[in-house]
């Protein structure tokens, strides 16, 4: 809870109005939604296809220094490419509608250690209902960092830009703790329930396959370049992953998002919901290239109103979007990758340490919840 | 070790080598047609036959195992981004050179798929094929004496044994509005100039529907012919019942493109479940399973939406479903597997997707 609540100029009418207009934004892209959606993410699933293919082919000869900065710098933007644009979107079902069973959320497995359906569960379910809420939302701070001010400080948060920087250059094992819920698991009885155990299995598979394929089987096929491969491939896992780590902090973590209170998303309606999803996301601004390589991810704000909605279409929605929060006097929360990034590590590093002063005003949602 | 469990092991390090993502995903990019590929198929001409009906070429990949006269395939096209699944018969014979089939589809009003092949399909896109398949075919001892009995679009089936089957022996009774609307006429046509068919053609726009009663005046000998019937539901009941009465129903093979849908009573309806997808939604008792499945985000197979190809089977895990044609009702039993095309919730029930 910021101390001032940036959207208490707002009536109950006017936020169900916002709710209809953004639903009515949703619509149209709907209705208009074919063959030209259709034909784009076939054309990127190609391209990542394409591109891992050369560059894993271009690193049997990595032994030369040309060939592994080449390969190196392909397979990162590979694997960035099936993470981001492919995986993520295809996983939250945005191409659904095509019913095409090779790209399909129920179908689609991706280059992460976290396997699709754990992944689905606590991202599209926890994650994008609860969106900044504490409590419900672990996306804030993974569970393992104070990322406002109103969650209470302990020491062992002093050492949380370490745990940060770890979790960027590590970022897909990050994630598939994180979907296991790993830490609250780990805890004595529940370590032997038969459902974590077999989530927990599903990963250890997966990890098993990705690292056997990154750093046992390309490295071998490439023969003499085995050594250099192996580092190729180490860092463009290490490039993919402090790249999504980095887009995925901009999402919610800059300065000026909003978090919210579990009790202040009681009965929730929908204009409400749309609402807590504009105030807790931020957008990074940026050219085309800039977009595609976040997997759209770069406009959070649109994608956490619309999941679903196919990402090619997030750009033209902005549009719209934006024009809705200066008619409604809010702020969107957006800026250039280096500015948003910086803004997040920032409160990473201010938040690593108590409050600095007491708070001085009650936020206007707690005060009527005091009055009321 | 054998070659084939050689080629198995092969292919598990391939499959290694190429995870999440299968080796195929790969060589779909270069050669979908392939063997061991999806079967899928190209479109390589569209010839149009009326002004609402076209026959489709289609190289068919290398899994194609051939059809017999008389069968139909499933084929899944996108339109408009979206891929919806079809039935059509085969209109080329089992032998043609080049290995290329041929469906022939008419446009029907608000028909999605087949206005989108008669108008818009273009050479060289890329479509998803099953195998052929269907019972209403030829015997494989030549009868004596056939009679084909057709309306419509009914005649495509029939067109396939046609041209794949020669007899001594043939009468064709085909009905169409009028004569601008007779698919495949001129083949017709030429087929009676070489002696090799008889063909009574009616226009129901001026002469009216057949009375199957004229059958004894139009074919004196129709008890005495191997019949292949293909139309309208009203048509074929006519000539079920015809059959029957004469005492004659084993000599009548079928095939239905529209069966008659029965409006249950009573309702029914209920919570849906796909369990495998972990959807759950409200089902009124008249929408096909089908479409509650495809409105809710659930990926479900299907063929031609009416009941006759069976390419939308799934298993029925718990409650019941109610049969849109007949109205009977089917409960879940380990093994029940239903049409979710014409199935319709009869309470709440659980389908395996
Ligand atoms: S889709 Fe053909 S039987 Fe259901």
């Amino acid at each position: 809870m910021t101390a001032i609540d940036p959207t208490a100029h707002l009536t109950a009418e006017q936020i169900e109005e916002l709710g209809r207009e953004l639903d009515a934004i949703r619509d149209e892209v709907i209705a208009d939604r074919g063959e030209k959606d259709a034909a784009y993410i076939r054309k990127v699933i190609s391209a990542q296809r394409k591109l891992e293919l050369v560059s894993r082919g271009v690193l049997l000869f990595s032994i030369f220094p040309p060939a592994w900065l080449i390969g190196t710098a392909g397979l990162s933007v590979a694997k960035i490419m099936d993470n981001m644009e492919i995986g993520h979107n295809i996983l939250h079902g945005q191409w659904d509608w095509m019913r095409d069973p090779k790209i399909h959320s129920t179908t689609w497995e991706w280059d992460h250690v976290s396997p699709a359906d754990q992944w689905k569960h606590s991202h599209n379910e926890l994650h994008h209902t609860y969106t900044n809420v504490i409590g419900k939302d672990n996306d804030l701070g993974y569970g393992i960092m104070r990322v406002d001010e109103d969650q209470k400080w302990h020491p062992f948060h002093l050492g949380q830009p370490l745990w940060n920087f770890i979790n960027a250059c590590f970022f897909e094992y990050g994630i598939a703790a994180y979907d296991l819920e790993l830490g609250k698991n780990l805890h004595k009885r529940r370590r032997k329930n038969p459902e974590f155990r077999a989530r927990a299995k599903a990963v250890g598979r997966k990890i098993r396959k990705q690292v056997l394929k990154d750093y046992v089987i390309h490295p071998l096929l490439s023969g003499p370049s085995f050594l250099t491969t192996l580092a190729a491939t180490f860092t463009a896992n290490l490039v993919r992953n402090v790249w999504s780590h980095s887009v995925i902090m901009c999402g919610h973590f800059p300065e000026g998002v909003q978090v919210f209170e579990r009790r202040s998303i009681k009965g929730e309606t929908r204009g409400q919901w749309y609402l807590r999803q504009m105030m807790g996301s931020a957008n990074i601004s940026g050219s085309k290239a800039m977009h595609f390589m976040t997997g759209n991810l770069s406009h959070q704000i649109e994608h956490h109103l619309f999941p679903d909605l196919p990402s090619n279409r997030y750009a033209e929605v902005a549009v719209k979007v934006r024009a809705l929060f200066e008619k409604y006097e809010l702020e969107y929360v957006s800026g250039p990758l280096p500015k948003q990034v910086f803004s997040a590590w920032h409160k990473v590093f201010r938040l690593s340490l108590p409050n600095k002063k007491p708070k001085v005003k009650t936020p206007v949602r707690e005060q009527e919840l005091i009055a009321a | 070790m054998t070659s084939t469990a050689l080629r198995g092991r092969a292919w598990k390090l391939l499959e290694m080598v190429t995870t999440p993502l299968l080796p195929s995903d790969y060589l779909d990019l270069v050669s979908p047609l392939r063997a061991g590929a999806d079967l899928r198929g190209r479109i390589e001409a569209v010839h149009p036959e009326t002004g609402d009906a076209a026959t489709i070429v289609i190289r068919p990949g290398r899994g194609w195992r051939g059809h017999t006269a008389g069968q139909y395939v499933r084929i899944g096209v996108d339109v408009d981004g979206v891929r919806l699944w079809r039935a059509y018969s085969i209109t080329s014979p089992t032998d043609r050179r080049d290995g290329r089939v041929t469906i022939t589809v008419k446009a029907i009003p608000d028909g999605k798929v087949s206005n989108h092949l008669v108008r818009r399909a273009r050479p060289g896109t890329l479509i998803q094929l099953d195998q052929a398949t269907g019972d209403f075919v030829l015997p494989e001892v030549k009868p004596a004496k056939v009679l084909y009995l057709t309306a419509g679009s009914g005649i495509t089936p029939v067109m396939g044994m046609l041209r794949d089957t020669e007899f001594d022996d043939v009468v064709m009774v085909h009905s169409a509005p009028q004569p601008q609307d007779v698919i495949f006429r001129n083949d017709l046509h030429d087929l009676v100039a070489d002696g090799k068919l008889r063909l009574i053609e009616l226009h129901t726009d001026t002469d009216g529907m057949l009375d199957i009663a004229r059958l004894d005046e139009l074919v004196p000998d129709w008890a005495e012919r191997e019949t292949w019937a293909c139309g309208p539901a009203g048509l074929l009941d006519a000539a079920e019942k015809h059959w029957a009465e004469h005492g004659v129903p084993e000599r009548l093979h079928t095939e239905r493109f529209r069966p008659g849908v029965v409006v249950t009573e009573d309702g029914g309806g209920g919570e849906v479940t796909f369990s495998t997808t972990g959807t759950t939604v409200d089902a009124d008792g008249a929408t096909p399973l089908l479409d509650v499945g495809e409105k809710a985000g659930v990926l479900m197979p299907s063929g031609c939406r009416m009941g006759i190809c069976f390419g939308c089977v799934t298993p029925l895990k718990a409650g019941a479903v109610r049969d849109l044609r007949t109205g009977e009702i089917t409960e879940a039993e380990p093994g029940v597997l239903i049409q979710t095309c014409v199935s319709a919730a009869a309470g709440p029930c659980d389908i395996e997707r």
